[in-house]
C-alpha cells in the first residue's frame, strides 16, 4: 500500500479563499535549522528498545561517510540513499511520533524571522505552501504551527504499514521542486510569475528560478553568490 | 558685443549670479565622488549658493529659549506632568547632508528635554526616528546621531524607528475631506504629549510632513505620495505651489486635532566643508595658491582610488552645518519661521531662465548616506532634485536642455535598495510612465512580503520607495526636453532613464546647442553646497508664456 504522492494539506485553506499568487517555502535550512537528519535521529533515539535503538546508530554511523558524500555531490541520491534507512519503521510509529518531533526538534529550531516573513507573505496575499524533501508525516505538524496553508513534501512507500525505505516518485528535490511548484500553480490556478520562493540552498535553484519573485533566505556561500549576480533579495532569518 | 539681457546679468544686484568671462577659471562639478574641473563656455551664468549664514552662538541657549517661548501654545515645561506618556519623535540620517559633526543638534535637543523631562517626573519616555518608508537607521548610526550616553539609556527598547509595517502599529485617525487616510504610529496617538525634533535643511521639510508623514504607512503615503500630486506641485520647495504640501497639511491638521503635538524645528546654515576640504564650498575665482594645489591633490587622490573607497573617504568627512534657527510651538506658526531661514540661507534670486542647465551631480542623496547612489537615485537628484530647487518657476525653461555629470554607473546597494533593482531592470524597460507604474506595480512591491521583510529587519528602503524616487522626477521629465548625462561609463543606464550621453561636456553642450540653438542661454548651478533659485521671468519670457498658456488653454477645455 502506498500513500498518495501529492501534496499533503497542512491546514485547510480559509473558506472560499482565492488565493492569487503563492509563496513557496523550503523548510530546512530556511524555516528551520535543523535537517532530516535531525528528524530520522528522533526516531531512532525513541525506537522503544534499547537493541532497536543501538542498532539503528550503528547503521546511520556506518553510512554517515556515505551520506556525506552524496549530499554533497547529488541531493537526489542522498535522499534516496537517505530515507533508506527509515525501512522497517512502522507508519503508526512514525505518525505517532510527529507531533513529538516537531515540538521538541522543529519548534525551538525555528529561525526568529521565520513566523515573520510567513506572515508578510500572508498579509501581501500570498498563499503559504511548504515546500520540502522532508517527509511529509514529520512536517505535517510544523506546517500546522507556521500556519502553512499546504505543503509539497516526500512521501515514504509503505507495504503492510512498514516503510520499505523507498520514496514515493518522483523526489521532492532539485529540478523536481520547480516542477511540483509549476504544476500546483497550474491545478490551483495560480500565477508562477508572481509567485514567491524562499531557500537557503543552491541545490534549490531550480525552485527558486521557476518562479517570479525568487528570494535567497540564510543563503550558503554558493546561492550568496548566484543571489548577488541575479540581483535577489537575501533575506537573513537567524 | 553683449546683447542687453547678458549686460544685465552682468549687474545682477545678487553677487552669487557670475557671468563666465573669457578669464573666468573652469568650474568644480561634483561627477559621483569625483570633482572635475571643467572650462565652460563663456556667457554661462553660474549660480552660487549664498555664504554659509553665521551660525548662533550659544545653541544650547537658543533652544531652551525656544522651548520657553513657543509659538501658540504654553511652553514646554508647562505641557509636562508626572506620570505622563511621552513620544519623542526625531527626523532620520537622511538629513543633513552628509551627516552633520557630533554633537548633532538633535543630541542638544534631546539633552536639553530629556533633563527638563526628569526635572518633570516625566519618566515614560519613547524615542522614534521618523523614518517613514526609509531604511532603519542602523544601531552605529542611532548612537551617532543621539549620544552615547541617551543611546545607553533608551536603546533599544525606548529607542528605536519607526515601522510602518508592524502588525497593530498604525492607528487610522479618520479621512480628510479629499479622501486622504490619515494613519498614525499608534504610539504617537497613544501619549499624551509628542515633541517633535526636526532638522529643516530644505524648505520642502518639516511643518505638518514631520509627523504626517515620518510617522506614517504605505497607505497614508498613498494620499501624496503619486504621480498625480507630483504633477500638481509647482515646487517642492515652495509649500503654497505644492499639492503635495497641500495634501500633507491637510492630514497634519488632522492629527493636531487628535495629537498634541510640540513640534522643535531647525534650520541649519550650507557651511558643507570646512578645513582641508573647505575650498570646495569657494568660487574658484576666490582660491588661494594653497586651494589650488589643494583641488589638485584631491582630484588627483580620487583618480586612483577605488570608487568604493573613494566614498568612504568623502563618508568619513562630516559636514559643519552651524544651526542658523530654532523655533518651537505648534506645527504651523513654527514651520513658518523656519522657512524664513531656510529661505533666507537657500535662496538666490536670478533673473530669467535658461535654455541649458548644467549640473553636478555629487555621490550624495538623502536616500544612500552609507551606499551607492545608485541610477534611479541619480536621476532623483538630477529630475527630482536639482531641477525643483526653486520656488515655482524652474531655472531651465520649458523643453530645455539639462546636462548633468555622472559616470551613471549600473550598482546598486542589496542592503539598503533591494526593490530598486527590481525597478530598474524589470519595470523601467516596459515603461518609463509615472501613472502606468503606479497603477500597475506600485502596490505589488509595496506587499512584496521581501521588501517588507527587508525593510523590518534588515536597513532597507520599503519595496514603494523606488516608486516615489521615480514620481520625484516626474516634473522635471515633463517639463525638460532633453537630459545629457556627461562621461557614463555605459550606455543603458542614460538609455533607461530616457536620457542621451556624451563623453565630454564640451561635446553635451554642442548636443544641447543642436537642439536649443547656437545662442542658448546656459546657467549652472554650482553645487554643493546646495543652491535654490528664485527666478522671476524677463517680460519676454512672461509674454512667451502667457502666449503658451493662452494656446492651452481651450485644449485643456476638451472633453
Amino acid at each position: 500500500m502506498t500513500q498518495p504522492t501529492t501534496h499533503a494539506a497542512a491546514t485547510t485553506p480559509p473558506a472560499l479563499q482565492q488565493w492569487e499568487r503563492a509563496a513557496f517555502f523550503d523548510v530546512d535550512g530556511t524555516l528551520v535549522s535543523t535537517n532530516v537528519v535531525h528528524a530520522y535521529a528522533h526516531y531512532v533515539f525513541n525506537r522503544g528498545t534499547i537493541f532497536g535503538t543501538a542498532l539503528r546508530v550503528m547503521q546511520g554511523l556506518a553510512m554517515a561517510p556515505a551520506w556525506a558524500a552524496t549530499n554533497a555531490l547529488n541531493r537526489k541520491l542522498f535522499n534516496e540513499l537517505f530515507y533508506r534507512s527509515y525501512a522497517g519503521l512502522s507508519q503508526d510509529r512514525l505518525i505517532e511520533l510527529a507531533d513529538e518531533l516537531s515540538e521538541k526538534v522543529f519548534i525551538p529550531a525555528v529561525y526568529p524571522g521565520a513566523l515573520d516573513i510567513i506572515s508578510e507573505a500572508r498579509r501581501a496575499g500570498c498563499k503559504i505552501i511548504l515546500c520540502t524533501g522532508a517527509i511529509d508525516i514529520t512536517m505535517r505538524p510544523l506546517a500546522k504551527h507556521l500556519g502553512a496553508d499546504d505543503l509539497i513534501a516526500n512521501s515514504l512507500q509503505f507495504v503492510e504499514g512498514f516503510a520499505t525505505g523507498k520514496v514515493v516518485p518522483p523526489i521532492v528535490e532539485g529540478a523536481h521542486k520547480a516542477r511540483r511548484i509549476r504544476d500546483y500553480c497550474i491545478e490551483n490556478k495560480l500565477r508562477l510569475d508572481l509567485s514567491h520562493a524562499y531557500s537557503d540552498s543552491l541545490s534549490d535553484y531550480p525552485m527558486l528560478a521557476v518562479v517570479g519573485r525568487p528570494c535567497a533566505v540564510n543563503p550558503d556561500r554558493a546561492l550568496r553568490s548566484h543571489a548577488l549576480a541575479y540581483e535577489w533579495p537575501i533575506l537573513d532569518l537567524r | 558685443m553683449r546683447s542687453l539681457d547678458r549686460l544685465r546679468q552682468s549687474y545682477d544686484d545678487d553677487s552669487q549670479v557670475v557671468i563666465q568671462d573669457k578669464r573666468s577659471p573652469p568650474r568644480m562639478l561634483f561627477s559621483d565622488s569625483e570633482v572635475l574641473l571643467e572650462e565652460i563656455p563663456v556667457g554661462t551664468r553660474v549660480i552660487f549658493p549664498n555664504p554659509p549664514i553665521a551660525p548662533l552662538t550659544n545653541y544650547r541657549a537658543a533652544i531652551r529659549w525656544a522651548i520657553n517661548h513657543p509659538e501658540g501654545c504654553d511652553p514646554l515645561h508647562a505641557q509636562l506632568k508626572p506620570g505622563m506618556k511621552l513620544l519623542i519623535a526625531i527626523d532620520d540620517i537622511s538629513l543633513p547632508l552628509p551627516p552633520m559633526r557630533t554633537p548633532d543638534v538633535r543630541q542638544l535637543m534631546l539633552e536639553i528635554i530629556l533633563q527638563l523631562c526628569a526635572d518633570s517626573g516625566v519618566d515614560d519616555i519613547q524615542l522614534c526616528i521618523a523614518n517613514a518608508l526609509h531604511r532603519r537607521m542602523t544601531e552605529a548610526e542611532m548612537k551617532r546621531m543621539v549620544g552615547e550616553k541617551i543611546f545607553n539609556a533608551y536603546y533599544p527598547d525606548n529607542y528605536f524607528n519607526h515601522d510602518a509595517e508592524e502588525p497593530g502599529g498604525i492607528t487610522e485617525l479618520g479621512v480628510t475631506e479629499k479622501g486622504e487616510r490619515v494613519r498614525v504610529n499608534r504610539r504617537a496617538v497613544e501619549a499624551d504629549l509628542v515633541i517633535y525634533l526636526n532638522v529643516n535643511f530644505v524648505p520642502m521639510d518639516g511643518g505638518h510632513k514631520s509627523v504626517g508623514t515620518g510617522l506614517t504607512d504605505y497607505l497614508g503615503l498613498r494620499a501624496h505620495h503619486n504621480p498625480g500630486a507630483i504633477r500638481g506641485s509647482k515646487s517642492y520647495m515652495e509649500p503654497r505651489h505644492s499639492k503635495l504640501h497641500e495634501s500633507v497639511d491637510r492630514i497634519g491638521k488632522m492629527i493636531d486635532e487628535h495629537c498634541n503635538v510640540f513640534h522643535i524645528e531647525t534650520a541649519l546654515n550650507n557651511q558643507m566643508f570646512d578645513g582641508p576640504l573647505g575650498f570646495l564650498g569657494k568660487r574658484e575665482e576666490d582660491f588661494s595658491d594653497l586651494d589650488r594645489v589643494g583641488l589638485e591633490a584631491l582630484r588627483w587622490t580620487l583618480k586612483k582610488t577605488p570608487r568604493a573607497l573613494r566614498q568612504q573617504i568623502f563618508n568619513r568627512v562630516p559636514a559643519a552645518y552651524g544651526l542658523i534657527a530654532v523655533h518651537a510651538g505648534r506645527t504651523e506658526p513654527t514651520h513658518e519661521k523656519i522657512l524664513e531661514a531656510c529661505r533666507r540661507q537657500s535662496f538666490i534670486s536670478v533673473k530669467g531662465q535658461a535654455d541649458i542647465l548644467i549640473c553636478g551631480i555629487p555621490y550624495i542623496s538623502p536616500y544612500n548616506v552609507g551606499a551607492v547612489l545608485n541610477p534611479l537615485l541619480v536621476q532623483v537628484m538630477a529630475q527630482g532634485y536639482f531641477f525643483n530647487m526653486t520656488r515655482g518657476i524652474p531655472l531651465v525653461k520649458k523643453g530645455g536642455t539639462l546636462i548633468i555629470t555622472h559616470p551613471c554607473m549600473d550598482e546598486f546597494d542589496p542592503v539598503q535598495h533591494p526593490s530598486y533593482i527590481e525597478f530598474f531592470h524589470r519595470l523601467l524597460p516596459e515603461t518609463r510612465d509615472a501613472m502606468e507604474l503606479h497603477r500597475k506595480y506600485e502596490k505589488e512591491f509595496a506587499q512584496n512580503p521581501s521588501y517588507v521583510h527587508l525593510y523590518r529587519k534588515g536597513n532597507a528602503y520599503h519595496g514603494a520607495h523606488p516608486f516615489y524616487m521615480w514620481y520625484w522626477g516626474e516634473n522635471g521629465r515633463q517639463h525638460i526636453g532633453q537630459v545629457i548625462a556627461v562621461g557614463t561609463e555605459n550606455t543603458h543606464v542614460p538609455a533607461l532613464l530616457g536620457w542621451e550621453r556624451a563623453d565630454t561636456l564640451a561635446e553635451a553642450i554642442d548636443m544641447a546647442r543642436g537642439k536649443q540653438g547656437r545662442s542658448a542661454e546656459i546657467s549652472l548651478m554650482h553645487h554643493p553646497p546646495m543652491v535654490m533659485t528664485d527666478v522671476t521671468l524677463t517680460a519676454e519670457e512672461e509674454k512667451k508664456q502667457l502666449a503658451q498658456s493662452a494656446s492651452a488653454t481651450p485644449a485643456q477645455a476638451k472633453p
